[in-house]
């Protein structure tokens, strides 16, 4: 009797979990599926389209081997596109990282009118980057913009090709800032007041506390927004291609590598060299980020 | 003691100081635009003398004129279309597999959910071109669902919600299994209204990211009937580029809408984007 109640148990157990692993399956169904079709098989597929010609009128690929990473490799473009792409990241994540985590500290005082600011700092993040392009453009205007009024200056501060990348980074910074503070904020909360009360006993000045509590304490929010803003950079191109015309003269020692590659693959036609292109820039990115990994071990302070 | 309140007494009005200018720096490309958008194109571009405000009168009828030339209420049927039908494939799949790896067992959970991850690693421009060409041998160039094809399913709100599902206590589940719910309705009438605040989350990120992307509008949108805001900007900055006021009045208009949104739903997105980080 007891025996065969034990089995009934039993097989009642692998019967709810049979019933689970099928709702199971059928819940991560739509989503594999999708990631498979959207995402998976199109990775496969740039890198074989990589080592094909496209064939007239985007028709039939014609295997031609390592052809167009040779091209890409010995195109002066691809590197300077590269090295854009590189000087745009070291503008747009140090002063978007640093900027944003001061002013996230000083929202943490206490002051009058905190979500006045927030919500302020945090404007650029809900427009479109192609409307905030198209004003800091204006801005930028050499002839009637308002930075060379305001400076009485005549600076082609995005046809000039020495200070062009500076101007895009700029627009950068002023874009994320916000973005970078409201995840700085949430970092600060979980900082233990308890800290701060025993760096004030032992007579820390608020600079002090900084350096001292809230940059170690802040290290893991700090690593997670560098290492997306890093990727994020890498792959800029809303604001480059907005900003920069394709007859703009600052274009070739300003247009980031995901420009190059939308240039490449849907304006020019030539979908075998951009797959190629953009491997490149994602081995490129895979490869900072393992370093990143490597780095985050070494400078991350968690609890 | 005297000493130290006059010390934080400065403290305090240098950050004041510095939070104000930081408030001028990130409100004059704003201000700018919607002062540029009132003027005549003749003012915009006067420069001795220089004017900051409109002088002969506030031209808001560039705005009326904008609308009608470029079609505004196509741009934004548009935009509105492709963003509600994001919202809503993203997380009806995402909140389903989000429970699953959440919560249930099953066989090739585990390489399921790392391919997930995976995905969320792989910058999304190498999925790009074979996107293009399904689309288009699809036939769903210049239409809604071409503009919603990448974002059909996302592995970042199958992250986002699982870790929601995660936190739920697990009583939760056992009670809704002696009252007799099998596993789908525990999910439907149990857990699934407990992750509101994530899936709203995910809401506001999908929307958020829909509205802002430029390239793939671009890439499906041929023609500025189908278009989204963001590529109808870059179609009319390509045209008529040298009419400044009329391109600020574009501006302002492609930016208001999420701007109000904004301002409405404001904790919900600080909020929303404080507790899941998020990867834009």
């Amino acid at each position: 009797m007891k025996e065969q109640e034990r089995i009934e148990k039993k097989s009642g157990i692998s019967k709810s979990r049979k019933k689970e692993a099928m709702w199971g399956l059928l819940f991560v169904a739509p989503t594999m599926l999708g990631l498979f079709v959207l995402n998976f098989y199109p990775m496969v597929n740039t890198v074989y389209q990589s080592f094909c010609k496209t064939g007239d009128f985007g028709r039939g690929n014609i295997f031609v081997g390592l052809a167009n990473y040779d091209a890409v490799i010995h195109d002066p473009t691809t590197w300077q596109a590269l090295w854009n792409t590189v000087k745009y990241a070291l503008i747009e994540v140090p002063f978007g990282v640093t900027i944003s985590m001061i002013l996230a500290v000083f929202l943490q005082q206490k002051i009058i009118g905190k979500s006045f600011f927030r919500t302020i700092f945090f404007l650029p993040m809900v427009c479109a980057p192609a409307a905030v392009a198209m004003v800091w453009k204006w801005l930028y205007n050499q002839q009637f913009g308002l930075l060379n009024h305001l400076f009485h200056s005549n600076t082609a501060w995005i046809s000039n090709p020495n200070i062009a990348w500076i101007s895009v980074g700029v627009i950068g910074v002023w874009s994320i800032i916000g973005y970078n503070m409201v995840l700085f904020i949430g970092g600060l909360q979980e900082i233990p007041k308890d800290y701060y009360e025993a760096a004030q006993l032992d007579g820390a000045s608020g600079i002090k506390q900084f350096f001292h509590v809230t940059v170690p304490l802040l290290s893991p929010t700090t690593f997670f927004i560098v290492q997306t803003r890093i990727i994020g950079a890498l792959t800029v191109f809303d604001l480059m291609f907005m900003v920069m015309d394709k007859t703009n003269l600052a274009l070739y020692k300003t247009q980031s590598i995901v420009y190059l590659f939308y240039t490449q693959a849907f304006t020019n036609g030539n979908r075998g060299y951009g797959a190629a292109t953009v491997t490149i820039l994602v081995v490129f990115i895979m490869i900072i980020t393992f370093i990143l990994q490597k780095l985050e071990k070494r400078f991350v302070h968690y609890n | 003691m005297e000493a130290l309140t006059w010390n934080s007494k400065i403290k305090k009005i240098l950050i004041y100081v510095i939070l104000a200018i930081m408030v001028v720096v990130m409100m004059i490309p704003f201000v700018w635009m919607v002062l540029t958008a009132v003027k005549t194109n003749q003012e915009a571009i006067s420069v001795d003398p220089f004017y900051v405000f409109p002088h002969n009168g506030w031209h808001w009828e560039n705005f009326t004129k904008v609308w009608e030339n470029y079609n505004f209420l196509r741009l934004y049927g548009n935009t509105l279309l492709m963003i509600l039908l994001r919202i809503i494939c993203a997380v009806l799949t995402a909140t389903m597999a989000g429970y699953a790896f959440g919560r249930l067992e099953f066989p090739g959970k585990k390489i399921l959910f790392a391919l997930v991850l995976i995905q969320m690693m792989i910058p999304a421009q190498i999925f790009i071109i074979p996107q293009y060409i399904m689309v288009s041998k699809l036939g769903w160039m210049n239409s809604a669902l071409g503009l919603l094809f990448p974002g059909m399913v996302t592995a970042f709100g199958t992250y986002l919600l699982k870790t929601s599902y995660q936190s739920l206590p697990k009583e939760l589940e056992e009670a809704a299994k002696i009252d007799g719910c099998n596993v789908f309705q525990t999910f439907l009438y149990v857990m699934m209204p407990l992750t509101r605040s994530g899936m709203i989350s995910l809401g506001i990120f999908t929307a958020l990211f829909a509205f802002k992307d430029l390239m793939w509008p671009m890439i499906v949108c041929t023609n500025s009937e189908t278009t989204t805001l963001s590529a109808g900007l870059a179609k009319m900055q390509g045209q008529y580029g040298s009419d400044y006021p009329s391109m600020m009045a574009a501006a302002v208009l492609a930016v208001v809408p999420m701007v109000v949104i904004y301002i409405i739903f404001q904790k919900q997105f600080v909020e929303g984007i404080a507790t899941s980080g998020g990867k834009l």
